[in-house]
């Protein structure tokens, strides 16, 4: 990668986005995905966190991407990701209380993130300070964006609200905010992104 | 020393069947769904799993009891919890290399998983967030990590089976395996309110 700088910032976005997206395409990270999804609000900030880490983490690892032995880099990796998680869990804890006692438990999690160790690993230490940039908010915004999807559709259909404001007056699938329903929701939008993917993305032209 | 008995005896079934990490909390889904393909290896993961599980709760415990609150560094628990079970992890994977090469063969590449799953790392936080005691965290680890082999047992056994199955195509692979999962989870409300602890 290292004619990296070639490639133009928007690509590195729109392939966090859609090519490698962190969910629906490279399937990681699913832990949160459905446990903070039930409401709007929840999810949005999960996803607002996890963009803030990986693009600190990314930041970080490829300014320091020079003195890091290559043989102790992993650790250094964790210990990195762990005191930003570390940050935004105490920053979260004092400014959206509300959301932190519902999600805490998974803002703390984000230290086991595949995702955001194989970007330090694959992208930032390997490239300079701006690309790495980009590269963390791409992938950062591809969690955020699925996230946000993941509980419109949670929240609209199971609840028959938005940001818990009522838009359908009713709880036509009231499955769907419960535990059970979280993995049909995924499911369901995982196939759906597939089959858009595989029609319009994949292969220009065909049908 | 009966009424403790019978408290530990709930926290195992709470934590396995009522409150399972898969079904009801949504951890460990990475490996759930990365290695529930296979009977086999669904069985060789549980085993690694439940006995990793048990020894770092463990650990941390007593890292957590006599290293951190005296030292005044509770807010570190994050990175001092990853660097336990990171290094037990390795720990235990050189000691098997040399102590049992038969049985690293077969576990050893469960091992290196296991690192990456979050139950390993939610069980030490949730111990210290329920301020449970020794015993009862090591009751707690040991019920979270029989609740995932019933998990991956289970999975496991569906999708050998689904391997089959005509399925739609967008549907193929994991946005199924997520739909069976589902169908479980459902089973498994059934067993809320079986426990109150």
């Amino acid at each position: 990668m290292s004619d990296a700088n070639q490639i133009s910032y928007w690509e590195l976005i729109k392939n966090g986005i859609l090519k490698e997206n962190t969910i629906f395409k490279l399937a990681l990270s699913l832990c949160p995905a459905i446990a903070v999804t039930t409401s709007l609000k929840n999810g949005f900030f999960m996803g607002v966190a996890v963009v803030f880490v990986q693009v600190m983490v990314n930041l970080t690892v490829s300014a320091m991407r020079k003195f890091i032995h290559q043989r102790i880099r992993l650790p250094i990796f964790m210990l990195v990701i762990s005191g930003w998680v570390t940050v935004v869990n105490l920053l979260m804890d004092a400014y959206v209380p509300d959301v932190y006692k519902e999600v805490g438990l998974y803002i703390q999690l984000i230290v086991a993130f595949a995702s955001i160790l194989a970007r330090a690993e694959m992208f930032a230490s390997k490239n300079r300070l701006t690309p790495s940039l980009f590269d963390g908010l791409g992938m950062g915004l591809g969690f955020l964006v699925a996230l946000v999807f993941i509980s419109i559709f949670r929240e609209l259909f199971g609840k028959g609200t938005i940001l818990g404001v009522s838009i359908i007056g009713a709880k036509p699938l009231l499955i769907l905010v419960l535990p059970a329903g979280g993995f049909f929701a995924v499911g369901i939008l995982m196939a759906l992104f597939n089959w858009l993917y595989a029609r319009y993305a994949a292969k220009p032209g065909a049908h | 020393m009966g009424a403790e008995l019978i408290k530990l005896f709930e926290l195992i079934v709470s934590a396995s069947l009522v409150n399972n990490f898969v079904f009801t909390w949504f951890l460990g889904l990475c490996i759930f769904f990365g290695v529930s393909k296979k009977m086999e290896t669904a069985i060789g993961m549980s085993i690694t799993f439940t006995a990793v599980m048990v020894i770092s709760a463990a650990i941390s415990w007593l890292v957590f009891r006599f290293v951190m609150v005296p030292l005044g560094i509770e807010f570190l628990m994050i990175i001092v919890f990853i660097g336990v079970v990171a290094g037990l992890v390795q720990g235990s994977d050189t000691i098997m290399r040399k102590v049992s090469p038969g049985l690293y063969y077969k576990l050893g590449i469960y091992l290196a998983l296991i690192s990456t799953n979050c139950i390993i790392l939610a069980v030490p936080l949730m111990n210290v967030g329920n301020k449970y005691s020794f015993i009862e965290s090591i009751a707690f680890a040991l019920g979270s990590g029989l609740g995932f082999s019933l998990a991956m047992i289970i999975m496991a056994s569906i999708r050998e089976k689904i391997e089959l199955a005509d399925i739609p195509v967008p549907f193929r692979g994991l946005p199924m395996a997520f739909i069976i999962a589902g169908m479980i989870a459902l089973a498994f409300t059934g067993f809320s309110g079986l426990i109150t602890l």
